[in-house]
């Protein structure tokens, strides 16, 4: 399993930094959301996979019987999507604002401050 | 004691909530920008001066005991940062006063001043890795909407890089506390620097390290990545410009100091040698950079590039005495750059222009704008008695009792070509005549007046005050460098009497 999902999270991440490289700035947007699933998905994976039970703790003990789950990388990945969501609403609007000022989606036309003189 | 080391983050936070609930309401907003600053830089003093009499200040919130929950932690390079924070939050909220736009105001341009500051003052404190991305992502949060607020072509376009290498930053940063927790089975920054001073794997851990300089080497525009600062950093308001040059990729510099210092010494010989080959590179870059332009935000964002060469050749040299230099070039680059920028605003305001070949004669029609100028230039350059002069001369002793004879004559010339470049604004921008085509000056009325001079006259007294009392600050950093390299302390306060 853990072997499936490293070549998923290799793949995602390739093709994220591809998706980034095109001219068009939407495929930059994409790229940008598939390399956040990928940093979630390599999170995942590298906590380790284990077949177990929630790290619910019984009453009356202090800690969860083992073998459980480990809840910190999940928790980590909550944080990390809701913050990849807000991240990437913004830049959904920004370049629909580009797109407006500039009237292109190709990234070689924007000149940026060097432009102008 | 704990809510003495929350209050740089609260106090930034319920101004701007407030702030928020005045939305439209631009004055109350204006008053409550300078209240959440001025209170952020008086709670951060006092951190500062608990911080130097206790030792260090730890937090751990909720009450959960160190590893479980999220700790925050005080120590002297925390304080001295929070510290300069506080500072350039109020200079330039009160320079904002008098420049920003009215449109700007009325979309929030404030809180987000103030979330932008929790976030870094969070940055600052946090002793938990993946809280420290966190406050990088509250902290990129703001600053992405101060650049692009405004809907310019040009900032638009110069949002869109920035946002993107931020976003890659961010990913980058994540995969690799991603795989350090996997390594450590802990993100709590002391148990870390326990668990990998006594890891298994240490190749692994050098991997993540790279990471990390990866990471935090884009958000501190190293060399070679820093091509998305001159491209992004002018386009945005000149206060805010001001703000993110002389804080933003310092939070970028904090984190390398911190993870090099705490969590990544296991094998000096090769982390801390390439971190010097890039400092070299960064520097001689930036200044090279800067030679070549032509208008005044980009000449100066240049040079932020080839400061940070400066800041990253201390941390590399890694001896107490280049520590401190890093520490005291910090201190003092904070102060000279965000007052520069402050500056090149003030000739914008009067002559209208950024562009040195529409500018000229300010020296005989504004003299003491001309002074003020030549105080931050000639200490960013290095010339006694001011900060900058002491700052280079600490590390270039450090690197020569190293044994390091290239970095220092690196850092000697690169100082060489910034008084160049900055002699080059004086000449041009002070000096030469006015050109016939430009339009006569616009006068400033009474009030703008104030607040745009205020903060500027500020931060080159504090300038001069660095460089003339160079002893004190020199102990505090080094004190701070000391805390630095013997990562025990910070351990031990962390998680208690058991390192």
């Amino acid at each position: 399993m853990v072997i499936v999902l490293a070549f998923l999270t290799g793949g995602l991440y390739a093709c994220g930094l591809y998706m980034m490289m095109r001219r068009s700035i939407v495929k930059l947007i994409m790229g940008l959301a598939l390399l956040s699933y990928a940093t979630n998905l390599l999170i995942f994976t590298v906590g380790g996979l284990t077949r177990a039970a929630p790290p619910l703790v019984p009453e009356g003990e202090t800690v969860p019987p083992v073998p459980f789950a480990d809840p910190v990388p999940q928790a980590l990945i909550l944080t990390a999507i809701v913050i990849g969501f807000g991240v990437l609403a913004f830049a959904v609007v920004l370049i629909e604002q580009t797109h407006r000022s500039v009237g292109t989606d190709d990234s070689n036309n924007l000149r940026g401050i060097e432009g102008e003189s | 004691m704990g809510l003495l080391v929350l209050l740089p983050l609260l106090i930034p936070f319920v101004t701007a909530a407030l702030a928020l609930l005045f939305w439209r309401r631009h004055r109350v907003q204006r008053a409550l920008g300078l209240v959440g600053s001025v209170g952020l830089l008086l709670s951060a003093l006092v951190l500062l001066v608990v911080v130097w009499r206790d030792g260090i200040q730890v937090v751990q919130l909720g009450n959960w005991p160190a590893p479980f929950g999220i700790t925050f932690v005080a120590d002297l390079f925390s304080g001295i940062m929070t510290v300069l924070g506080g500072i350039i939050a109020v200079a330039v909220v009160i320079y904002s006063h008098a420049s920003v736009d009215r449109l700007r105001e009325r979309f929030g341009y404030y809180p987000l001043l103030l979330f932008l500051m929790m976030g870094i003052s969070g940055s600052f404190l946090t002793g938990d890795i993946f809280n420290l991305y966190v406050w990088f992502e509250v902290m990129l949060m703001a600053s992405f909407v101060l650049v692009a607020m405004g809907n310019e072509r040009a900032q638009l376009e110069g949002a869109l890089k920035y946002v993107t290498i931020n976003l890659v930053s961010s990913a980058i940063f994540l995969t690799a506390i991603g795989i350090l927790y996997g390594i450590s089975g802990t993100l709590n920054m002391a148990q870390l620097s326990v668990q990998l001073s006594q890891s298994q794997q240490p190749q692994m851990v050098t991997v993540v390290a790279m990471l990390f300089l990866i990471a935090f080497g884009i958000k501190a525009a190293l060399f070679p990545l820093f091509f998305w600062l001159p491209a992004s950093y002018p386009v945005a308001p000149v206060a805010i410009t001001a703000l993110f040059a002389g804080l933003l990729t310092k939070v970028g510099v904090y984190a390398l100091i911190r993870v090099f210092t705490l969590l990544f010494v296991q094998d000096i010989g090769y982390t801390h040698a390439l971190l010097l080959l890039l400092a070299a590179l960064t520097m001689i870059t930036g200044v090279l950079g800067a030679a070549s332009q032509n208008e005044i935000r980009r000449i100066l964002s240049f040079h932020i590039i080839s400061q940070i060469g400066y800041m990253v050749m201390g941390l590399a040299l890694f001896t107490p005495l280049a520590l401190a230099g890093a520490i005291f070039y910090i201190i003092h680059h904070i102060i000279v750059k965000a007052n520069l920028f402050l500056i090149g605003g003030v000739v914008q305001r009067l002559e209208g222009s950024y562009y040195l070949k529409d500018l000229g004669g300010l020296y005989r029609s504004h003299f003491g704008l001309a002074v003020l100028f030549l105080i931050p230039a000639m200490s960013l350059a290095g010339i006694p008695p001011l900060s900058g002069f002491w700052a280079k001369f600490t590390l270039i002793r450090a690197s020569l009792e190293e044994n390091q004879p290239v970095i220092a004559l690196v850092a000697l010339v690169v100082s060489l070509l910034t008084l160049f470049s900055m002699t080059k604004i004086w000449a041009e921008v002070f000096w030469k005549d006015r050109p016939e085509t430009t339009p006569e000056p616009a006068p400033l009325s009474p009030s703008a007046r104030l607040q745009l001079l205020l903060p500027i006259i500020a931060l080159a007294a504090i300038t001069v005050v660095i460089g003339l009392m160079a002893e004190p600050v020199f102990i505090l950093a080094s004190q701070a460098a000391n805390q630095l390299l013997s990562p025990v302390e910070y351990v031990t306060a962390v998680l208690g009497g058991t390192p």
